[in-house]
């Protein structure tokens, strides 16, 4: 176990959320401590309704929990997002379709006011992270799926958030193109240092990408495991096939059991 | 262009249609003067003598177009294409009322959705009244605004636009209102997460998202503006205007005045729709919004 000696960026302390909703109140988030390394890569995995991408949501200031306490770079999520702490890549990817690939990439730094030669400046190099060097005045619907999501986390690259939260962005993909995307998040993960939060229901994907694997489960919505991976950083596609992935894997799978209670 | 038979068969259809009912309707005033002139008319004579009537209960197609090409190109060629019996000057008259009001009622329509999306009390306080205003027969309402206009001294050109826009304005609203809620939650979210302004979120998001939706209810719009133009000019007993022909036609029983004047209405207001369809396409190709 490496115990973690990075400053923490990330810190709950006994999170409650409850949404009040027709057919009465729905715990999402019940009692959620958690501290997350800067640098770490963290998957939140579980079964719908665990509240992981409530939580999520929680660290990005879009919903406001009912207890308990949360900061983002010792400031509250609110704070956070004001001082460009995060980027956030949602399930799709979200594209305006009458702006090009460069245009979407644009949209935040034009929101936030950059000049526009540095606008120019970091399409170019955000693009070139993601691999769609160009592509920069392609519509969306020119571009695959794969390559669409791409760009949305180009996007979400683009004004040098530290902190990366990504709630399963490649959760509409096909295997194949997920398998490419993972890598190449790694590849991409390795290279600028973020730290990342990583909303996911594949247990090879949140095995294979994280330092920090956080199993929850529903009803309501908890933390029932934190793993962190013995998995060395340089991560081969192969490396699913060795035994320390495999039984990282099963341990997964017996926390989302147990979790699930008798549900199974 | 191998829709082209199965078009020109649906008109040749319709044509048909047409010929047997002006044959149908006209046919007792023929076997009326056959008997008053007191001799028998086989069928073939009465048919042949209902497609050329004078004032047919229905004119032939024949006859209507003869009737818009006297009034339209034959003018032209003789150089009276602004006289007052040519179907351009009075067609023109009731364009610029339609044109008129149709601007009115689009800034006044989008203005006012812009405030329904962004204020909920306006949601509240001027939607339903929006909704009502157009339950409101607009035979009943027009005579009503044209004397209130003219009581002010305002006649003319303006009172036909300002009905033009009561009846324009609606679609307007109702499609940009939807248009700018089209956006959904997600996109919505992204925007939080860049703390980008109301503002922002309107000229960035909302209104390039309500494009397809704004140029669909201005296509309503501009016909439902043509339709008030003429209704404007129905109650003041109007000697200029398509609808002012209609209102003669029907004094003097002439049918294919009435006819034509119609189908120039039609003619109009295709050709305006078809001038925002263009308008439509060329804007959206260059947002890259059609392919």
């Amino acid at each position: 176990m490496n115990k973690s000696t990075q400053p923490v960026v990330i810190q709950a302390k006994n999170l409650d959320l409850t949404f009040q909703t027709n057919d009465g109140p729905v715990h999402a988030l019940k009692d959620v401590s958690l501290d997350i390394g800067k640098g770490e890569f963290v998957s939140f995995i579980g079964p719908s309704g665990c509240g992981k991408t409530t939580f999520l949501r929680v660290m990005a200031g879009l919903e406001t929990p009912t207890g308990g306490e949360i900061s983002v770079n010792g400031m509250t999520p609110d704070e956070a997002r004001k001082s460009r702490a995060y980027g956030y890549v949602f399930q799709a990817a979200g594209l305006y379709p009458w702006r090009t690939i460069g245009g979407n990439i644009r949209l935040p730094l034009e929101i936030m006011g950059y000049d526009k030669a540095d606008q120019a400046e970091r399409v170019k190099r955000v693009l070139e992270l993601v691999e769609l060097s160009g592509f920069e005045k392609k519509f969306p619907w020119q571009l695959s799926g794969g390559m669409q999501q791409r760009a949305s986390i180009a996007r979400a690259l683009a004004f040098d958030a530290e902190i990366l939260l990504m709630d399963e962005p490649f959760g509409a993909l096909d295997e194949i193109v997920r398998d490419h995307l993972n890598e190449q998040l790694l590849a991409l993960w390795a290279r600028t240092k973020k730290t990342i939060g990583f909303v996911t229901h594949s247990i090879p994907e949140a095995v294979y990408l994280s330092t920090k694997i956080v199993v929850m489960s529903p009803r309501p919505g908890r933390i029932s495991d934190v793993i962190d991976s013995p998995l060395p950083p340089e991560r081969p596609l192969d490396i699913r096939d060795s035994p320390e992935f495999i039984e990282l894997a099963h341990r997964v799978r017996d926390g989302l059991r147990e979790g699930h209670g008798d549900a199974v | 262009m191998r829709y082209i038979l199965p078009v020109l068969t649906v008109i040749a259809v319709i044509v048909g249609i047409w010929y047997a009912a002006a044959v149908w309707m006209n046919a007792q005033w023929a076997y009326d003067q056959a008997e008053r002139a007191g001799v028998e008319i086989t069928f073939t004579e009465m048919a042949a003598q209902t497609m050329q009537q004078d004032k047919p209960v229905l004119p032939a197609p024949h006859q209507v177009a003869q009737e818009l090409w006297k009034t339209t190109g034959a003018m032209v060629l003789s150089g009276r294409a602004f006289s007052k019996r040519s179907l351009i000057f009075h067609g023109w008259i009731t364009l610029s009322a339609t044109l008129l009001g149709f601007a009115i009622g689009s800034v006044a329509g989008i203005a006012l959705a812009v405030g329904i999306v962004h204020s909920r009390v306006m949601d509240m306080s001027v939607m339903p009244w929006a909704i009502a205003s157009q339950t409101i027969p607009i035979l009943a309402l027009a005579p009503m605004i044209i004397v209130v206009l003219n009581s002010v001294g305002v006649q003319g050109l303006l009172p036909k636009a300002v009905i033009s826009a009561y009846l324009s304005f609606f679609p307007v609203v109702v499609g940009m209102v939807t248009g700018l809620r089209s956006p959904d939650a997600m996109q919505m979210d992204l925007l939080k997460t860049y703390s980008a302004s109301n503002a922002q979120g309107f000229w960035k998001l909302r209104l390039p998202a309500s494009m397809p939706f704004l140029f669909t209810s201005l296509k309503i719009g501009i016909a439902a503006s043509l339709v008030g133009a003429i209704v404007g000019e129905l109650p003041t007993g109007a000697i200029r205007g398509l609808g002012a022909r209609m209102l003669t036609g029907s004094y003097y029983g002439q049918n294919i005045q009435i006819w034509s004047a119609l189908f120039a209405a039609a003619i109009v207001a295709a050709l305006l729709v078809a001038l925002i369809g263009l308008i439509e396409r060329v804007t959206l190709k260059r947002m890259g919004l059609a392919r």
